[in-house]
């Protein structure tokens, strides 16, 4: 059975003319349509990848999932239940159990606390433990994540490195023994060496117990080695699901093709191919009907104006493509 | 790719100090290097080994605890060290040398909108009427991907990589003679990243700008560095021309680096990594800081630290072996070399 069910889940933001445009000119709202008529599954112990073009609705999705952020449409389900009604206790339990690691360790970290007193914030707040108990996983989540406890426990924030930060962020949520972790780029400012052995750290809670995460990353090559499926987003839609490695191999739509294509490699010798898509840059203020991505697809016609493809996440097993003219793509 | 002109920025003997109750930390030390006028100059390592703690101390951004010295500081030949934090914030700091840092997404101040921050940045250096700057400020934001109505909007507004590139764009708006900009790509997804990148380039050859690139996305430094150096525990290992690091890397701490490189050419592969954890920098360095992890490590690097070494072509390395250099490529490639 699913533990996390999204339904036709849509967050609008409305941008507000200016005052005299407003009232003088009687100009309407604009809207950001950050994500739209999203559809997602995510099973038990299933490590589900979230990729996608910058701005694309990928931390909106993961608030409104994480309970910090009310949606304007559709339904999110935990274990068969909706969430958008949660309170009090309710939402306590569920936001204990579903733990967030933030996009921006700059932003997220208390900077008034020690890093020893923000990695024990939560399970001291929900008593989940004795203070000794606390004191003792706390120091071992430090140390787990490559930040010695002797070392770090008693600085504060801003005398860490952005890496090091970064690392508070993922023992702060890993330490209250989450059943699902809401990951939201945890290791874009890591080197790679550091970075496997969190990403093992990962893999081994999903072996040793029921954990499921969403794992957002521009970073394919991470999504391929920690992903079990992974989904691509554009403009707040979704593009294309599948296996991992699967949709890395052979990309169907022609979105993911371009970003799969515009993977740089580690070798100064090799230039990146010119991706081919149309330049116009993306335009979240009010974009344009029907398949998000058509005003930049090579392949686009009027049909993809008009309707836009949903897609059935139910079968993990399933590689589908939110386009109407795969068979033309694939032919070409 | 030595700058036969006068460089850019000439740094020696570069170190900076954290005071802290354990007791100093020599986060940098002992760096040198010159930027050529036009050159990409790349600088990787492992998280904490002091980059930016080195790019903050060039633009006076440490905070209190934070001490820096060294012997020589120029910007176009002008000593920086000699000069007054009054003339060096009104001269040099953002419209000589400018800044993405890595705090990117988090630096816009959040009650005013973006792009009144960016024009007021232009305004308070140059003589700029409003109209001009806002439309300077919109042919920025393409040049970042970014619809110009997004000017209008408050940082909230924005994701983390719009915020990222935001920035970027502040930080492109006076022609600066050096841009230094700290994993300016973390929250960009490779599409977007390859338009910025090439739009810089362009840019760059327009306004001849010196770029330093810090980033841990090793394919990204590949692609846009002239040279690069790599750093480890406060202290440059190796600098060399792009293509010779890659194609003949010298320091044991590189080999392992390249090792780990994840591509998208073999995922799922399994990546091998350096076992061990960095050092503390507490204390004065009496050591090569990378000996307690090396796997080629002799009785030496624990008696005193390495001295540069030249291999030819501007290519430097801090190791006492390199002349021992093809056996341990050859060991390097082994997953039982690296296992504790
Ligand atoms: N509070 C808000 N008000 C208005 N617009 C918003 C708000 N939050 C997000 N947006 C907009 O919603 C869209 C999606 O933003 P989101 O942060 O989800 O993107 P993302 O996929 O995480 O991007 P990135 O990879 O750059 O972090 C963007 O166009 C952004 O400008
Ligand atoms: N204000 C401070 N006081 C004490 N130590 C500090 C302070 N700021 C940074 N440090 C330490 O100095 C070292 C270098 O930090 P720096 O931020 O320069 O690293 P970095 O190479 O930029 O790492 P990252 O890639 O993770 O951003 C780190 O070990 C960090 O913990
Ligand atoms: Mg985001
Ligand atoms: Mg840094």
């Amino acid at each position: 059975m699913a533990i996390l069910e999204l339904e036709r889940l849509s967050r609008h933001f409305e941008v507000r003319p200016g005052f005299v445009d407003r009232v003088v000119r009687r100009k309407p709202s604009s809207y950001i349509k950050a994500v739209e008529a999203l559809n997602l599954t995510v099973g038990h112990n299933e490590i589900l990848g979230i990729a996608g073009e910058s701005g694309c609705g990928k931390s909106t999705t993961c608030t409104m999932v994480a309970g910090l952020l009310a949606p304007t449409g559709g339904d999110i389900r935990y274990k068969g239940d909706s969430v958008l009604d949660l309170k009090g206790a309710g939402l306590m339990e569920y936001r204990r159990r579903v733990q967030m690691i933030f996009q921006d360790p700059y932003e997220s970290l208390n900077p008034r606390f020690r890093i020893s007193e923000i990695v024990a914030e939560g399970p001291t707040a929900l008593s989940l433990w004795d203070g000794d108990e606390i004191d003792e996983r706390v120091n071992a989540m430090l140390n787990a994540v490559g930040l010695p406890h002797h070392k770090y426990a008693d600085r504060y924030p801003h005398e860490l490195s952005g890496g090091e930060r970064q690392r508070v962020g993922i023992a702060s949520a890993l330490v209250m023994e989450p059943e699902m972790v809401i990951a939201d780029e945890p290791l874009s400012m890591l080197d790679v060496s550091i970075r496997a052995g969190i990403l093992d750290l990962f893999k081994d809670m999903q072996s040793q117990r029921h954990f499921s995460a969403i794992y957002v990353s521009h970073d394919l090559s991470i999504l391929g080695n920690v992903a079990d499926r992974l989904m691509v987003m554009y403009l707040g839609q979704a593009m294309e699901i599948g296996p991992a490695l699967e949709v890395i191999r052979n990309p169907k739509h022609p979105y993911t093709r371009a970003l799969i294509g515009a993977v740089p490699v580690p070798d100064p010798r090799t230039r990146r191919a010119i991706p081919n898509i149309r330049g116009d840059i993306s335009k979240p203020i009010d974009p344009p009907p029907g398949c998000r991505f058509a005003p930049r697809c090579p392949h686009a016609d009027a049909s993809c104006g008009e309707r836009f493809m949903e897609l059935d996440t139910a079968d993990p097993h399933l590689h589908q493509a939110a386009c109407h003219k795969l068979d033309v793509i694939n032919d070409g | 790719m030595a700058a036969t002109t006068e460089p850019v920025l000439s740094i020696r003997n570069l170190g900076v100090a954290y005071e802290t109750s354990q007791g100093p930390v020599h986060a940098v030390s002992d760096v040198s290097f010159d930027v050529g006028a036009d050159e990409v100059f790349g600088i990787a390592g492992e998280s904490g080994c002091g980059k930016s703690t080195l790019i903050r101390s060039l633009l006076r951004l440490l905070p209190n605890n934070g001490t820096m010295t060294a012997e020589r500081c120029t910007y176009k030949g002008r000593d920086l060290m000699a000069m007054s934090d009054e003339a060096f914030r009104s001269t040099i700091q953002w419209q000589e040398i400018s800044l993405v840092p890595q705090s990117a997404m988090a630096s816009f101040n959040p009650v005013y909108r973006v792009g009144d921050q960016i024009i007021e940045s232009m305004r308070a250096h140059r003589r700029m009427g409003r109209a001009e700057a806002w439309e300077r400020a919109a042919g920025l934001f393409d040049v970042v991907g970014l619809q110009a109505d997004l000017l209008r909007n408050y940082p909230h507004e924005f994701s983390g990589g719009m915020r990222q590139r935001a920035m970027i764009a502040m930080a492109l708006s006076l022609d600066p003679g050096l841009i230094i900009m700290d994993e300016p790509t973390t929250g960009l997804d490779v599409l977007v990243q390859e338009r910025i990148l090439r739009r810089i380039r362009e840019i760059r050859a327009e306004i001849h700008s010196a770029i330093i690139l810090i980033t841990h996305d090793i394919a990204v430094i590949a692609e846009m560095s002239d040279r690069i150096a790599i750093m480890y525990g406060g202290e440059i290992m190796e600098l060399a021309p792009s293509v010779d690091l890659f194609e003949n890397p010298h320091h044991p701490y590189t080999l392992g680096l390249e090792n780990a490189f994840p591509s998208i050419r073999n995922v799922g592969k399994d990546l091998i990594s350096i076992p061990g954890s960095p050092p503390t920098l507490v204390g004065p360095v009496e050591s090569c800081p990378f000996e307690p992890r090396c796997p080629f490590r002799i009785d030496g690097c624990a008696a005193a630290n390495p001295a540069v070494v030249d291999v030819g072509d501007g290519h430097q390395v801090r190791c006492l072996q390199t002349g021992d250099v093809a056996r341990m490529r050859t060991l390097a490639r082994e997953k039982s070399t690296w296992r504790s």
